[in-house]
């Protein structure tokens, strides 16, 4: 339980509100929430709780209206536009529902994409382009376009580049949501293998099958966390 | 990000929405090169003129018995004018001034030729052999008149094309004896067609040596002596030279004009460059046009793809780099336009050149220079405000959108 004493999130009375129209929505509440190293942790509860803004807040592509955010033991709540970016290219790694691949880009460039970003040379980034598309079994693959694709293996080519630069954590938003049970059960299988190489893994799901299978697992509601549960003993698929 | 990176990422992204792309670089070729061959046909135009003029020789000068008309208010309206006539002896005593390489006299009548049976009214210049060289005629067969003494009234003819296909038909006019006015000239050569020339048709007269002519047309006086200088920078001091020795000549009477192709011809090079400079402007509006196609279909472009900027946002890309993406995607955009509207517009001054031989259509360096530099900033101009526009964009509202 050593790698529970690094923290890699640490949110701090965390608020955010939108202003829709004349009302203001308070999306999150008061939130405060650690996650360290390694740990596997989903986030349930219903739609408009919260959830999803709390992971782009996670993932600093939003800012709080108040409160405090540590990553790393840095304190991220002021940096400016583009330290975020830098920030977010070297230790966050996105997941999304709908992929997000870029549809004219072959499975190998759209993994390549965020070390091409980042300027790392060019014969650096071939093998390691190599390497997570065998890691995700996809090496056959990786000169099709995303069409040519299906859902489990669009979603398989997401989290390669999502990991391709190695980052502490992986945010999921319904990663599953777009994929049948079976390829859906793939990728949770992916997640949770890099749970066990010491990515923290926060996932945001409706699917209670597939939230519960984390081993800490958050529930929301109404802009608060009301639940907030880590199993004792670590489930093993 | 590395340029090479940035490079493939556009050429990519620019080949993954091809009637997009094709859209834009008909646009900016269009505009680039309708600069081209408009500038090409003006400037075909002024070099028309110009080389229309240079063919009367760039170095030259005419003399003409008696003062020039435009001289205005001066001690010569009150003088009874009594225009001495030029004889050839002026003619030969402007060879000694040091600015003149050749002189040419020039004397004009008509008469009557005839070979045989067949007759024709025709033109006659007098002249001597400098002649050919100052216009630089060329000949279609045998020799100019003879290299001799302007005095000398040897019974030689050079006939015009017409001139000679008229009187000889296919039967060959080299040595041939034909009659010119009451007197016997032998054919030793017939001139190239040169088309008009000084308001005569080349093909269409007939040119004995000078003194012939004088004596053919019973007058010791010339029409015109024509002087090529050393250059065409002497042309002021050779024309002020030749007034004086003329005047010399003329018991200090100043009673000759002298005339220079020049001061016709920086005229039409102005006008003819003014005119194409305008129909540069007028072109360059199309270019504008472009440009603000460039914008709009960049905008449509990054609206399409808010859900890729979304993306490249999460992946880490900051405003800058996203910026750079678009203006490098509006920038390669319009140089391919432009390079494809060079393509189109050499085509075009191609194709003109072909229908029109005699036009010599060719795009000026700095019209070509131009259209490209001009179409170049439009792009990264209009591309400005659609890429700060991608660059701005809220990365959350951009990847909710699919």
């Amino acid at each position: 339980m050593g790698a529970q004493e690094i923290r890699v999130i640490e949110l701090s009375h965390i608020e955010r509100v939108f202003h829709v129209g004349d009302q203001q929505v308070h999306a999150l509440r008061a939130v405060d929430l650690c996650i360290a190293r390694g740990e596997y942790t989903s986030i349930m509860g219903p739609s408009g709780s919260g959830k999803s803004t709390l992971l782009n807040i996670v993932g600093l592509l939003d800012r709080p209206d108040s409160g405090r955010y540590h990553l790393d033991n840095a304190d991220v709540t002021s940096l400016s536009e583009e330290q975020l970016a830098r920030t977010r290219r070297d230790k966050i790694g996105f997941v999304f529902q709908s992929f997000h691949l870029v549809p004219r880009l072959t499975a190998a460039e759209n993994v390549e994409l965020p070390m091409m970003l980042a300027g790392i040379d060019p014969h650096a980034r071939k093998p390691r382009v190599q390497q997570a598309l065998q890691a995700m079994g996809l090496a056959n693959r990786a000169h099709h376009k995303p069409e040519q694709l299906s859902g489990g293996q669009r979603q398989r080519v997401a989290i390669a580049r999502a990991t391709i630069m190695q980052p502490t954590m992986l945010l999921a938003d319904e990663p599953t949501g777009n994929l049948d049970r079976s390829s859906g059960l793939d990728v949770i299988a992916v997640l949770e293998a890099l749970v066990e190489q010491g990515m923290a893994v926060v996932v945001v799901t409706h699917d209670p099958f597939i939230g519960e299978r984390a081993r800490r697992q958050i529930r929301m509601e109404d802009g608060r966390v009301v639940s907030d549960q880590t199993a004792t003993a670590p489930e093993k698929s | 990000m590395r340029i090479a990176d940035l490079l493939s990422f556009c050429v990519n992204t620019v080949r993954g929405n091809r009637m997009r792309t094709l859209l834009m670089l008909f646009a900016m070729a269009i505009g680039v090169a309708a600069v081209v061959v408009l500038t090409a046909l003006g400037e075909g135009a002024r070099r028309y003129v110009t080389s229309e003029f240079a063919a009367l020789g760039s170095h030259l000068l005419i003399v003409l018995p008696g003062r020039s008309e435009t001289a205005g208010i001066g001690p010569s309206m009150f003088v009874a004018q009594t225009p001495r006539d030029l004889t050839i002896d002026d003619a030969l005593s402007l060879r000694r001034i040091v600015y003149v390489q050749r002189v040419a006299p020039l004397n004009l009548g008509s008469a009557s030729v005839s070979y045989l049976q067949r007759s024709r009214e025709v033109p006659v210049i007098g002249t001597t052999a400098e002649w050919l060289e100052i216009r630089k005629w060329v000949m279609d067969q045998g020799k100019f008149l003879p290299a001799e003494e302007a005095s000398n009234a040897s019974a030689v003819c050079v006939l015009g094309g017409k001139v000679r296909n008229e009187l000889f038909g296919a039967q060959s006019a080299l040595g041939e004896w034909v009659r010119i006015g009451d007197r016997r000239f032998r054919v030793v050569g017939v001139l190239g067609g040169q088309g008009r020339s000084i308001g005569m048709d080349v093909d269409d007269i007939v040119m004995i040596p000078v003194a012939s002519a004088q004596a053919l047309f019973n007058s010791s006086s010339l029409f015109r002596i024509f002087v090529e200088t050393r250059s065409r920078a002497e042309l002021g001091v050779a024309k002020d030279a030749i007034v004086e020795a003329l005047a010399a000549r003329h018991q200090g009477e100043r009673d000759v004009t002298v005339i220079a192709q020049d001061a016709v011809l920086a005229t039409f090079d102005k006008i003819f460059n003014a005119l194409t400079y305008t129909v540069a402007g007028i072109a360059s509006i199309s270019l504008a046009v472009a440009g603000i196609l460039i914008m709009n279909v960049m905008l449509v472009a990054v609206a399409q793809r808010t859900a890729e900027i979304g993306l490249l946002k999460a992946l880490g890309a900051p405003q800058k780099q996203i910026l750079y993406l678009f203006l490098s995607e509006a920038t390669l955009l319009s140089i391919c336009g432009a390079a494809v509207g060079l393509l189109l517009g050499a085509l075009g001054v191609w194709g003109i050149g072909r229908a029109y031989p005699t036009l010599p259509v060719q795009a000026p360096l700095w019209a070509v220079i131009a259209a490209v530099v001009v179409a170049v900033s439009a792009g990264l101009l209009f591309g400005v405000l659609p890429a700060r526009h991608a660059a701005r964009m809220d990365a959350v509202q951009a990847l909710s959108r699919r």
